[in-house]
């Protein structure tokens, strides 16, 4: 292994520029001539918009112009990515989605109306004096009112009964009759906390009008600012692609929630055209909270059958999944695709019907956040599995692993459409279990209780499905795009090379990881490799960054890319050696002839790409640069085995994390630091979940926890240090074996938390706790679980 | 509009501000200094701690004229002649303490005002501190361990080894 090669702990090449201010996020960069943009937003959750007088607003001291719905009413809605039919073959219900409200308001922060001003504070204060007629109107701002008889309707006849989609996946009467056969069924109702992602930089968004070539340029803080190319320019704007250039620069985190096409890009955009001048629009946090689309909020119920050896027999689920008020881009394919095909997790269950309801409230629009429908499918399974051993008199982890699919069973065809093609759970068990010292918990727990503390641990083994996604696979399931990846090697004439990739780093370091690849693949040192991302003008086209897509993706498409490199320039280097190209091998940037002492080094082959004064121009043209696009054969399937241990103080019901234990397969590791800090933010989010975080709305559709005051975020001293680690096996259909490491953490940690919470508790009788498990909850439970009626 | 006089890494600064101006937006906008990031609007997240007269503060609880005649150090401040990092930066950079890196500027600063005053933090000590200080990508694991190293580098002791 090189120093700067696949596997090594390389220090991030994009640091030093983070470290010392240097960073370019989009609020940073500024145009000449630029204005402000300020979006006035509904402070109520539904209303009829009567009319709305701007006069003032237009004539206030600075004011370029205000516009409303209806100057934009020419101009498409904001588009959803993905068609997910009804059980009867029906499309689902797809309301539209004006950039600006027109005629009603169906959320607390949708856009009715913008003002460009000559600053920031000029267009805010102007704001204050539109004047904006609503008759408000009665609101659901939760699934079950939204579902309940004569519910107040978020979208009219669009979307009768407020639902989007009826989807089913699996035969129910097949499952049922497993259930016949059943010595035990288990039954579990959970509710997956609804969470805002927040990014820590906020998003923003500058529109810029050319008037002398009628070209348009967005900058935005996106995870893929192809997608918002594609989405704005061809849906929404209506700008071909020749026309329209999106770049995003530094973006300070995504978690899902900067994937999406919003609004805001379009008004600035569109707005910069109008007013012929740049456009500047930056959330406030509190905007964020009110315009980001927030993630999971899903109610679920699940059965599972067991025979009386204590294997899984059949499974069915029934979710209530949350749209909000609109779809957003990828929001239907969250609770369906996402979700309901994990519901093998790492399971033999040979039966499985799941059936989805997608509802529309009067909230912010849900879509994927860090997993996305992985870790509502890992918590119910994990909380199911881990209630049937307790009902069963079971060990949690006898139980699982006499329910694993073996090691040896790979390729392996789930009964919910996905075949995966690696893994090894007892391995990854058997490892965490060691570092977590699973077998010397019962006298931690006994010299906990003798401090007044109950001491409890949790487990998750778990499994995800990411490297989205083989286009076809994805297009015969409703999604409108392919969601391959492309990558461009450019070989400069002294040997240096510049990558540029469709994928989008926003955190996850690919301006080391891929120029690891290089680097190894070509044999150059590290520093004369660039990656660049993040600007359509340069990169051909990409799909961006999700669904822990990047290197399993993006990272073949430049391996690809790579490899028809080395073809060329093996050629040249046979010319040159006056060789056959048969015999030329290339090794540690080195081209030679076997059997001979003949070499040339990669730096000679590529000047002579760009100096082809002897070259062989009757079989190859000069230069040195290629492209390849990378359409995966298959999902990704990182999987492993989270453990968590907590303390829980009965009399405050405060809950300390005391030891989080991740071991997960994510594949080959390129760069272990990396992955080891990606595991660790996931599971931050995930501990964050089970504990501390909830979006919460009250019945008139309030946001009730809109700023950091309100929201819980983690901080540091809510965490331990976390033990994470990995135990590999290769995946099985992409040259570099590698799975995906970005949501693993998020993904498999919330049911160990809680069920090590449930496990703390459990002497007292309780058996249930939502998430987030606040205090709060835990010491009314234990007030509830002390009465000598509740403690069975 | 009124003017405000201050130095700024070393430097004298001056501009004109609304009497609303925030130091944080001062240092932004007027200043060019964007490396202070604005991550909230309820001073909690900390993305905009800088020095001011030595101590660590969020300039989004400041307005820009409270800080007329104050000696202000920003990220930018911390290695000015180039490529020498400070040793906090330095030990970020070790020890994987950033992702996304828009947080990290106030950690950075935050970081070196926690070591002035406590110059050998212990674990607790430092996740504590950090109590001003959100991060959403590190899970801050790797954030403690820079601080601890970069306290160690402050000390004049080499990092203790991994």
């Amino acid at each position: 292994m090189s120093a700067t090669g696949i596997g090594a702990a390389v220090k991030r090449k994009e640091d030093f520029r983070f470290l010392t201010g240097r960073g370019n996020y989009t609020d940073d960069i500024n145009q000449p001539g630029q204005t402000y943009a300020y979006i006035l937003r509904s402070p109520h959750a539904h209303a009829k918009i009567n009319g709305i007088n701007t006069d003032a607003a237009k004539a206030a001291k600075g004011v370029l112009a205000v516009f409303t719905g209806e100057d934009m009413a020419g101009v498409g809605g904001i588009p959803c990515g993905w068609g997910v039919n009804n059980k009867d073959g029906s499309p689902m219900n797809e309301p539209p989605h004006p950039a600006l409200a027109i005629g009603k308001v169906r959320h607390v922060g949708d856009q009715v109306a913008v003002v460009v001003a000559e600053s920031y504070a000029k267009a805010k204060d102007a704001a204050e004096l539109i004047e904006v007629d609503y008759t408000e109107l009665p609101a659901v701002a939760h699934m079950e009112a939204a579902l309940a008889a004569g519910a107040p309707l978020v979208h009219d006849d669009a979307a009768p009964g407020n639902l989007c989609y009826d989807w089913e996946l699996g035969d129910e009467a097949e499952v049922d009759a497993e259930f016949k056969n059943a010595a035990h069924v288990v039954s579990i109702d959970l509710t997956n906390n609804r969470l805002v992602p927040n990014a820590m930089e906020p998003r923003a968004a500058i529109g810029d009008y050319n008037k002398g070539t009628g070209e348009y340029t967005l900058y935005t803080t996106s995870q893929n600012p192809h997608v918002i190319r594609l989405l704005m320019g061809a849906f929404v704007l209506q700008i071909p692609e020749h026309k329209l250039r999106v770049v995003a620069p530094d973006v300070g985190g995504g978690f899902g929630s900067k994937i999406y096409h919003y609004a805001e890009e379009a008004i600035v955009t569109w707005a910069a055209g109008k007013v012929r001048r740049p456009i500047k629009w930056v959330a406030e946090r509190s905007e964020s909270f009110l315009s980001d689309a927030h993630g999971r909020d899903h109610i679920s119920h699940a059965d599972l059958a067991i025979d009386a050896d204590g294997k899984f027999l059949g499974l069915k689920v029934y979710t209530k999944a949350n749209m909000g008020a609109y779809l957003s881009t990828f929001s239907t394919c969250v609770p369906t695709y996402l979700y309901a095909t994990l519901l093998a997790g790492v399971y033999t269950t040979p039966k499985i019907y799941a059936n989805v309801k997608a509802i529309f409230t009067n909230t912010v629009p849900v879509d994927a956040y860090r997993g996305a429908g992985r870790p509502e499918a890992t918590y119910l399974l994990e909380r199911l599995v881990s209630k049937a051993a307790r009902q069963l008199g079971m060990d949690q982890v006898d139980i699982r692993r006499k329910n694993f699919i073996p090691a040896d069973a790979f390729p392996y065809q789930t009964p919910v459409a996905l075949q995966y093609d690696s893994g090894d759970y007892e391995a990854t068990l058997k490892k965490a279990m060691e570092l977590a010292d699973w077998n010397g918990f019962p006298a931690r727990k006994a010299e906990a209780a003798g401090r007044g503390k109950l001491r409890g641990i949790g487990i998750s083994t778990y499994l995800e499905a990411c490297g989205i996604a083989p286009s076809a696979v994805v297009g015969s399931l409703g999604a409108r795009a392919g969601l391959f990846e492309s990558a461009n090697v450019r070989v400069h004439p002294t040997g240096s090379v510049t990558i540029y990739t469709g994928s989008h780093s926003h955190g996850q370091g690919h301006e080391t990881t891929f120029a690891q690849l290089v680097s190894e693949t070509l044999g150059i040192p590290i520093d004369n490799v660039t990656i660049d991302h993040g600007d359509t003008n340069r990169i051909a086209f990409g799909m961006g960054t999700y669904g822990s897509r990047s290197l399993a993706v993006g990272g073949e498409a430049i391996m690809k890319a790579l490899g028809k490199v080395v073809d060329k320039a093996s050629k040249i280097a046979a010319h040159l050696m006056e060789a056959s190209p048969e015999d030329v091998e290339f090794k540690d940037g080195k081209f030679t002839v076997a059997g001979t002492d003949k070499e040339v080094d990669f730096g000679t082959v590529a000047l002579t790409a760009y100096v082809p004064h002897n070259y062989p121009h009757e079989t190859l043209e000069p230069g040195l640069e290629e492209n390849a696009f990378y359409d995966p054969m298959n999902f990704t399937y990182p999987g492993g085995c989270h453990i968590c241990e907590v303390e829980i103080d009965p009399d405050t019901g405060v809950t300390q994390v005391i030891n989080m234990t991740a071991v997960d397969d994510v594949g080959r590791v390129i760069n272990p630091m990396i992955v080891e800090g990606q595991i660790h933010g996931g599971l931050a989010q995930g501990i964050g979940q089970a504990l501390l975080e909830s979006c919460e709305y009250d019945e008139s559709g309030q946001l009730i926890s809109g700023s950091y005051m309100d929201y819980c975020m983690p901080r540091a001293d809510n965490f331990p240090g976390f033990q994470a680690t990995t135990e590999s096996t290769l995946c099985a259909h992409n040259s570099l074996g590698v799975k995906g490491c970005g949501e693993v953490g998020a993904i498999g940690s919330p049911p160990a938390v809680i069920n090590a919470v449930l496990d703390a508790l459990a002497d007292l009788g309780v058996e249930d706790i939502s998430m987030p498990a606040t205090p709060q909850k835990i010491w009314q439970a234990i007030q509830s679980a002390s009465v000598p009626a509740a403690a069975e | 509009m009124p003017t405000v006089s201050m130095t700024v890494n070393g430097k004298q600064m001056s501009g004109d501000v609304e009497s609303r101006t925030l130091l944080a937006q001062f240092i932004r906008e007027t200043l060019d200094l964007t490396g202070t990031h604005i991550g909230c609007d309820t001073s909690q997240c900390g993305a905009c701690v800088v020095h001011v007269n030595g101590d660590s503060v969020k300039s989004c609880t400041m307005l820009a004229l409270e800080a007329d005649g104050a000696d202000v150090t920003t990220i930018e401040g911390l290695a000015q002649d180039g490529d020498d990092l400070h040793p906090m930066q330095e030990a970020f950079r070790d020890n994987h303490g950033l992702q996304c890196g828009f947080c990290t500027p106030g950690m950075v600063m935050s970081a070196i005002d926690l070591v002035k005053t406590n110059p050998n933090p212990s674990e607790h000590e430092i996740r504590e501190w950090l109590e001003g200080n959100i991060c959403r990508c590190t899970g801050y694991h790797n954030i403690v361990k820079s601080i601890a190293a970069g306290a160690a580098a402050m000390r004049g002791e080499k990092a203790a080894a991994e």
